[in-house]
């Protein structure tokens, strides 16, 4: 099997991510496909570190995961605090900005 | 054999077949994280493909990130995804309709359009390019590789990482803490209300549930002295998950009964 | 020339004091007005002790400068910050101080029931301060400074109780009409920089025997509406009267004694431009023969004892600009005219405001009568003024006001018989009108209510009263014997020693001539007003009825300025709401549509963002795709 298979299936999980982000509404789900995005990356990262030898790849990838923790915790966090405010998780209810 | 496979920027078997075995599953769950209804099942398949993503770290010689990934996103991070969800109501499922005009079409063109750029333009760059494999740079044991690039390299990244973590906790804190702004209702209070309400009818509290039990009795309404049913009696939230039993069927019963 | 180095005190202290007495606030209230006139009294000092050093000093020396700061300096205009005390500054000096701390030491009396006491002695320091700037600034642009202080001044003073929404008005009438006369003096400022690149007395006067005759009289009419504005001349005079809103002692310091007589300052302080320009001095004998009619006229109608003295004012300062634009000979005149008229009237004015302080601030004199026997300090002061103003030997205004009939006599033809024919009437006039007042007021039968109580003023009031009553008998034989007043002055305005015209009469036919006249003016108001009608009778002549309007000034300045400048004003807003604004509006309009169509992109759902994200992804993947291709 090729070491490009890896690269490939990140691509693919990568774009379903990003469909998810945009198709779905509610905003736990929009955050989990912005995960997905995150571990795409992350697996490509892996493996262009294994195809260069080095691990600078998988450090970059390490950093990766502590900054979508970050993320992860504030972004529920907002979403607490909406929900709270307007007993719905719904991303197109927050759209004042246009009104 | 191992190494003139990776020399020529292929695998050897046993990491193939966990591919072809485990990435077509991570597809489908992914793809089944858009099409379900429900949030936790979302994040059900979400925790399967991250899964499988920590099997191929591990295949692909980056131990520690395998683990971390099961430890932290499979572990920490979903478990706080269910929380939340949780929270907010796991049974609440979503409408997939598209509420907005042309937004899907866009996406999936663009989608197909990244997918396949993407696509295309690795397979450009991967082409003929000798992978070198980790053998030397995980002499040491990974972890200590990771360890020594973390703290040598990449120290003032680590650091400023660390903040970043301590900002985000206590950004959380301050997001999720709500403020009091008048004193928690006693008891006395609720009673006062209760006689404040519009009719006395309630003063004693709601009607208990379940008085004929054919059912699961707590989502049955209870019925009035004039035999129909009080939906005030079913609890809230069950009312508001849908979970409350069509009263028709015991008002036609509570009439019948009266003409017997 | 001498140089100086304590000249600034004379300005710096009433200013700083001013400025601790509004900082500080309620502090200051126990002890504000005990500072005020301290430091007025002490630039009296001052004012003294330069005028006896100048003495002792010998022809150009006399004159002190002191360079305090240069002011302006672009390219070649320099402009310093410098004062110059010549004779002519001295006599103001000794004038404005003197007269000012009289004035002080009075108010601390009659405003002593007022909790904004403090405050209006802040109020009488800032006068000082920029009243001696003015006097005491060696360029117009100096001079500019303290003319717009004294306005400033004055209108704070004159709407010292602006509580009251007609005496916020009538000093913005003040301030507005000064405007005027201050638009005047900035353009001939401007004229005379154009003209001569220097704006300093001593550099103008060096040019202007070579500048052409036209820009000189241009100058001079400007600086003549200038004093007309500050000096209430005509067509200016109209807020003189309503200006007497201000408390008494400001009527005496700013409308008798200091503030008005600025305009006779500039004139005699430009006398190198009117000598140059015999159309500039026709226009101002014409201005000063009017004016001096004019007040008197509008003087004999006046019921409140105040207006009554303001129109005398008017028409006094009217017979000060006319010796001034005699020439020469009449700047000396004009000049001790204004000292002796700055005793009497501020005498009279602190009477006046005694009799409102016995009478509970009623200032109509038909409602006084028979007070002589209740004041009778008051009535000997206010008598000696009285004696002053209308020209009785040996007062001080026998000897100025002569002086001033005979010169204008002695103008020449035509014009000569006409001047000194209208000084005459209004002596004649005068003596009328200050009969009237003094017999309206101290004489003849009680006329006020139950509830007056007239009595005699404190010490504190009758004490300036009475200084200034010696100065009003004394102060014209010592500034008239041996033309001491002419000599001392002779060197700023008169340094080519000119002679007076052709004598028409001998001096001693002028002076029973304008005695004869006087004579029958006092007979005539004793034999009117021998019965007083409380009440002003309605049914007059229609002279009477336009002197008590006087003479329609108001409804002329309505009728030719107001409306049409309101006319104007409403036109040019009309204009800018539908020409400029409207632009403005749609162009805003315009965009504000253009932004509606761009709106309709936004719909404000993060969702569609997201999308666009995404499709710049595709983008940004698909150059590179391509140029790596």
């Amino acid at each position: 099997m090729d070491i490009s298979n890896y690269l490939f299936l990140s691509a693919i999980l990568f774009t379903i991510g990003a469909v998810g982000v945009v198709v779905r509404r509610n905003a736990i789900v929009v955050f989990m496909c912005i995960e997905l995005m995150l571990n795409a990356t992350n697996l490509a990262f892996v493996t262009f570190a294994r195809i260069n030898g080095n691990l600078d790849g998988q450090v970059a990838s390490f950093f990766t995961m502590v900054v979508a923790a970050c993320e992860v915790v504030v972004g529920l966090a907002i979403i607490v605090t909406m929900f709270r405010s307007r007993r719905s998780a719904s991303v197109d209810d927050a759209s004042l900005l246009k009104r | 054999m191992l190494s003139l496979a990776l020399h020529s920027g292929t695998t050897a078997t046993p990491e193939a077949v966990q591919f072809w075995f485990l990435a077509p599953l991570a597809v489908l769950a992914a793809l089944g994280m858009l099409l379900v209804k429900k949030a936790v099942h979302s994040a059900l398949l979400l925790a399967w493909v991250m899964v499988s993503l920590a099997f191929f770290y591990i295949a692909q010689d980056a131990l520690f990130l395998g683990i971390v990934q099961i430890v932290v996103y499979t572990g920490a991070v979903m478990m706080l995804f269910l929380f939340i969800l949780m929270l907010v109501g796991v049974d609440s499922s979503d409408s997939l309709v598209e509420t907005i005009k042309g937004q899907r079409g866009a996406a999936i063109a663009a989608a197909l359009g990244v997918g396949g750029l993407l696509t295309s333009l690795i397979a450009r760059a991967v082409q003929g390019v000798p992978a070198v494999g980790l053998k030397d740079a995980n002499n040491g044991g990974n972890v200590q590789g990771l360890a020594s690039e973390l703290f040598t390299k990449y120290v003032w990244a680590f650091e400023v990482v660390s903040a970043l973590l301590i900002t985000a906790a206590l950004g959380a804190m301050v997001l999720a803490h709500s403020q009091k702004i008048k004193s928690k209702t006693a008891q006395r209070d609720l009673s006062i209300a209760r006689f404040r309400k519009d009719s006395l009818g309630a003063s004693a509290g709601l009607p208990a549930p379940g008085v004929f039990a054919r059912h699961n009795a707590v989502d049955v309404p209870a019925l009035l002295p004039d035999g129909s049913p009080a939906p005030s009696s079913i609890s809230a939230t069950l009312k508001a998950r849908g979970d409350m039993l069509d009263s028709k069927i015991f008002e036609l019963e509570a009439k019948e009964e009266e003409e017997n | 020339m001498t140089t100086s180095t304590h000249l600034v005190y004379l300005i710096a202290l009433p200013l700083v004091s001013a400025a601790i007495l509004l900082l500080l606030g309620r502090i200051a209230d126990k002890w504000g007005h005990i500072l005020a006139t301290l430091v007025s009294a002490s630039a009296f000092a001052i004012g003294v002790s330069e005028f006896f050093a100048m003495k002792s000093r010998h022809g150009d020396a006399r004159a002190a400068t002191q360079t305090i700061f240069s002011w302006i300096s672009v390219g070649s205009f320099k402009v310093d910050a410098a004062l110059l005390l010549d004779q002519l500054s001295i006599s103001f000096v000794l004038l404005i101080t003197g007269v000012g701390t009289l004035i002080h030491i009075y108010s601390i009396a009659y405003m002593s029931h007022d909790r904004d006491r403090r405050r209006f002695f802040a109020y009488l320091n800032l006068f000082i301060a920029a009243m001696l700037l003015l006097v005491l600034g060696n360029s117009y642009l100096n001079l500019y400074v303290g003319w717009e202080g004294v306005g400033l001044a004055s209108y704070l003073l004159i709407g010292f109780w602006n509580q009251k929404p007609a005496y916020a008005t009538a000093a913005k009438k003040a301030f507005v009409a000064n405007r005027v006369g201050d638009v005047g003096l900035s353009l001939a400022i401007m004229i005379a920089f154009a003209q001569f690149g220097t704006v300093t007395f001593a550099g103008v006067k060096a040019g202007a025997p070579h500048a052409s005759s036209a820009a000189l009289t241009a100058i001079g009419a400007m600086l003549l509406l200038a004093a007309a504005g500050k000096s209430a001349q005509f067509p200016l005079q109209s807020w003189l009267g309503d200006a007497m809103a201000g408390p008494t002692p400001v009527s005496a310091l700013i409308h008798a004694a200091t503030m008005v007589t600025a305009g006779v300052y500039l004139i005699t302080r430009s006398n190198f431009i009117f000598d140059a320009s015999s159309t500039a001095r026709l226009l101002v004998v014409i201005v000063g023969a009017i004016t001096l009619l004019f007040g008197a006229i509008v003087g004999t109608a006046k019921d409140d004892i105040k207006k009554a003295l303001a129109a005398s004012t008017m028409s006094q300062i009217g017979y000060m600009i006319l010796a001034t634009g005699l020439g020469p000979v009449g700047y000396a005149f004009a000049i001790m005219h204004l000292l002796t008229h700055g005793f009497f009237k501020a005498g009279m004015f602190l009477g006046a405001g005694s009799v409102m302080h016995g009478m509970d601030d009623e200032v109509n004199m038909r409602k006084y009568g028979g007070l002589a026997k209740f004041m009778p300090i008051t009535t000997i002061t206010f008598g000696l003024g009285y004696l002053a103003i209308i020209g009785v030997p040996p007062f001080a205004g026998f000897y100025s006001k002569d002086k001033i009939i005979e010169t204008a006599f002695n103008a020449g033809g035509t014009k000569g018989i006409l001047l000194g024919g209208a000084a005459l009437l209004g002596a004649a006039i005068t003596a009328f009108y200050m009969t009237r007042v003094v017999v309206l007021t101290f004489a003849g039968s009680k006329r006020w209510d139950e509830k007056a109580h007239p009595h005699e003023s404190p010490v504190l009031m009758w004490l300036p009263m009475a200084i200034l009553a010696i100065g009003s008998v004394a102060s014209g034989f010592l500034l008239a014997s041996g033309s001491a007043m002419v000599n001392w002055l002779a060197p700023v305005v008169n340094a080519s020693g000119v002679e007076g015209g052709k004598e028409l009469m001998k001096p001693i036919v002028v002076s029973l001539l304008a005695l004869g006249v006087v004579v029958v003016g006092v007979a005539f108001a004793v034999i009117k007003y021998r019965t007083v009608p409380s009440v002003a009778p309605e049914d007059v002549s229609i002279f009477t009825k336009a002197a008590r309007k006087d003479l329609y000034q108001d409804s002329l300045n309505e009728a030719l300025l107001m409306r049409p400048g309101q006319k104007l004003t409403s036109g040019l807003v009309y204009t800018d709401d539908t020409l400029v604004d409207g632009a403005v509006r749609s162009v805003g309009f315009t965009l504000a549509t253009v932004s509606g169509w761009v709106r309709k992109l936004q719909n404000g759902y993060v969702r569609t963002y997201a999308l666009v994200m995404l499709i710049g992804l595709l983008a940004l993947i698909a150059t590179i795709w391509m140029v790596t291709l």
